[in-house]
């Protein structure tokens, strides 16, 4: 098989060429397809018979809640690609992935707060979801606080890329481990996702609101890790090329 | 010269008698054994910390033993993470400050069989004698009296879970200035499991019945943690040395 | 005794921004004493820490036997001992009891010849005081005990006479002369000059 590619991903001018003529593509889809998604939320799709229009806000949480959980398992991936094949490139993606997946997390439990509400008639209950979202923050920040707590840029990212693997092994315990104690106390729980049960008019916003969502995790990756790239390879010899152009 | 030190001269074609992995791991506990012993003062502190934890709870929740009996499984757990946490700071500070863990990366034996090594006495000074303490706080707290015997199981095992766990993050935060909070932030979401299992089984030994299916749960974690906890530690001391 | 020699090829080492290693390379057979020299911040250190495998080279590589020391890098430490700039013994412990745990771990060797390397390296007197109470010199002369009992082919010594007075860096001289007369190799890294026979020693200068 031709690891040509692999190889090439390693190089970060190739790499920062690569996010910067990729990223008004996703910028753009993301725009649209966020565009098409509110509109099918918030016009298309019917109330919930129970909760109203409060309800609509699910198409704002569970592309939150799925995309904190989907970025931090990018994060591991890439952290773990930079440990074995010692690629700072690697690296790079997965420091800039971790400040936008905690976004994400904050952003699922304000949202989920939010859905609760009007349900639960308090802003917060400790619902197995949401305690596994705020449990995933906290990995978040460990990872943030270790990586700014090492002074040696390579030993930062390699400290933090060992967190985030043994992080996202973790995880599943962790989700598994709360649900388990939820279902013993019988707290209230209203997050359900009902996937079949959803008619096609309420389903079609979500999946179009997740596509949205990730487009927009791409475009805000590959304008960090650009960032992040210039920041790390600033006295290489390429940099003042591309910076003219 | 001695005849002895004559020896040593020509020592070097002799073909060296090398320790096996298994003589390491043992001379690795007996050393830190022998260390902890020559202080005993910090031996202690875990277990104060410890003791002054659970004493804080009837004094601001209240001196009722009812209610406090319905808290004590928690307050338990929790004392004991974090009694757990404060010792895990030192478990490889002082071998990283003097260069021992270079060596031990550099002996030619396996580090993550080192690691483990570090990681049981760490238990055997810190985890078993909280499991032992356990009881009384618990019986402070209102446990009844049969289930105190349980209450050292489960809180053995859940130390067992909780040192190795630890190790991972005490690896990962050497040689950061005053990394205690830091330790403290990266392993206690990563401890929850075991707070949770543990506190059930502990409560379910409080009022007698059967703590089987926790008491497996957190044995797994134990078991899932002696795998796979050393290698991640290895692979943390390793970064530490670069 | 095996042909051991060590080589380094071509190694490529960042600090940061720092380009400590810039393509250095040295070859040593055995019974020869590479001296790095170099001033402070020069990569010393970094250069032997890397021949250990502690650091990471980005590009070039280690060969010891003319084989790359990664593919098998437990093998490969097993037939060195790297003592730092700091000799690595527990304050707590005696140097006997120190030296009979950084040799156990690798090398069965009974009390009796622990307590002739002391009484060899003149540290006998500290036998049985904890190292805490020991000056900077009695440490590396423990130290240097621990050298000759660990019988290793290649010896990586970072600034190996610190410390040392006269009589202690005769000591060290001897030491790596008969390591030397045994086949085996010594890289040692001190802005010193090394008391080594010239004709058994080599030189690699580091700039910064």
């Amino acid at each position: 098989m031709n690891w040509r590619w692999f190889h090439r991903l390693g190089s970060p001018p190739y790499v920062y060429a690569l996010a910067r003529r990729l990223t008004p593509w996703f910028g753009w889809l993301s725009g649209l397809s966020m565009l098409a998604g509110l509109y099918g939320a918030l016009l298309v799709a019917p109330a919930d018979y129970q909760q109203g229009e409060g309800f609509r806000i699910i198409y704002v949480h569970a592309p939150t809640a799925w995309m904190s959980l989907m970025v931090y398992t990018t994060m591991a991936a890439a952290a773990a690609v930079g440990l074995i094949w010692r690629m700072k490139v690697a690296h790079a993606v997965a420091a800039s992935c971790a400040p936008v997946g905690a976004s994400f997390t904050f952003a699922a439990l304000a949202t989920g707060s939010l859905y609760g509400a009007p349900m639960w008639g308090t802003w917060w209950q400790w619902d197995p979801r949401l305690t596994s979202e705020l449990i995933l923050l906290f990995l978040y920040l460990g990872y943030m606080g270790l990586r700014g707590s090492i002074d040696d840029p390579q030993r930062a990212d390699r400290a933090s890329a060992v967190l985030a693997v043994v992080g996202v092994v973790n995880v599943p315990i962790i989700h598994y481990s709360v649900t388990w104690w939820n279902s013993l106390h019988q707290a209230p729980t209203v997050m359900r996702f009902g996937k079949p049960a959803m008619p096609g008019s309420m389903l079609a916003p979500l999946l179009i609101m997740l596509l949205a969502f990730t487009l927009f995790f791409a475009a805000l990756l590959l304008v960090r890790l650009r960032a992040e790239i210039l920041n790390r390879e600033r006295t290489a010899s390429w940099i003042p090329e591309v910076l003219k152009s | 010269m001695s005849s002895h030190a004559a020896t040593i001269a020509a020592a070097g074609h002799i073909a060296p008698g090398t320790a096996g992995a298994a003589d390491a791991g043992r001379l690795v506990l007996l050393r830190d054994l022998k260390l902890a012993f020559r202080r005993p003062g910090q031996l202690i502190q875990p277990l104060a910390f410890f003791a002054i934890v659970t004493t804080l709870f009837p004094l601001a929740v209240s001196p009722e033993l009812s209610r406090l009996r319905a808290v004590a499984p928690g307050v338990l757990w929790v004392a004991a993470l974090l009694a757990s946490l404060l010792a895990l700071e030192s478990l490889f500070r002082d071998d990283a400050y003097d260069g021992t863990l270079e060596q031990y990366a550099l002996s030619g034996q396996p580090l993550t069989w080192l690691v483990f090594a570090k990681t049981a006495t760490h238990w055997l000074l810190t985890g078993l004698p909280l499991a032992l303490l356990a009881p009384l706080a618990a019986l402070s707290l209102g446990a009844p009296p049969q289930s105190l015997g349980a209450i050292v199981i489960c809180v053995g095992v859940g130390t067992v879970a909780l040192s190795l766990i630890g190790s991972v993050g005490a690896a990962l935060t050497l040689g950061i200035r005053r990394s205690g909070v830091l330790l403290a932030l990266l392993t206690l979401p990563l401890s929850l499991p075991v707070l949770i299992f543990g506190a059930r089984a502990t409560e379910l030994a409080m009022r007698g019945e059967s703590f089987v299916a926790p008491l497996e749960l957190l044995g797994a974690l134990a078991v899932l943690g002696v795998t796979l906890a050393p290698l991640a530690a290895a692979a943390g001391v390793r970064i530490s040395l670069e | 005794m095996p042909h051991e020699s060590l080589e380094a090829e071509n190694l490529h080492l960042w600090r940061g921004e720092q380009h400590v290693l810039n393509g250095v390379g040295f070859a040593l057979p055995r019974g020869t004493c590479l001296h790095v020299a170099g001033a402070n911040g020069s990569g010393k250190t970094t250069l032997l820490r890397t021949v250990c495998g502690l650091l990471y080279a980005e590009s070039g590589r280690v060969l010891w036997d003319g084989q790359d020391v990664q593919a098998d890098l437990a093998a490969f430490h097993s037939r060195l001992i790297y003592i730092g700039h700091e000799p690595p013994l527990k304050p707590d412990l005696s140097a006997l009891e120190n030296l009979s745990y950084w040799v156990g771990v690798r090398r069965r060797v009974g009390r009796a010849l622990l307590g002739a390397a002391l009484e060899r390296v003149g540290a006998i007197a500290c036998a049985d005081r904890p190292v805490r109470t020991l000056s900077a010199g009695q440490k590396r002369r423990v130290a240097l005990a621990a050298l000759s009992l660990l019988a290793a082919p290649l010896w990586l010594l970072d600034e190996p006479t610190t410390n040392l007075d006269s009589e202690g860096q005769g000591l060290v001289g001897t030491l790596i002369e008969e390591q030397l007369a045994r086949g085996g190799l010594v890289l040692a890294a001190t802005h010193q000059e090394l008391p080594v026979a010239r004709e058994r020693l080599r030189r690699l200068e580091l700039a910064a």
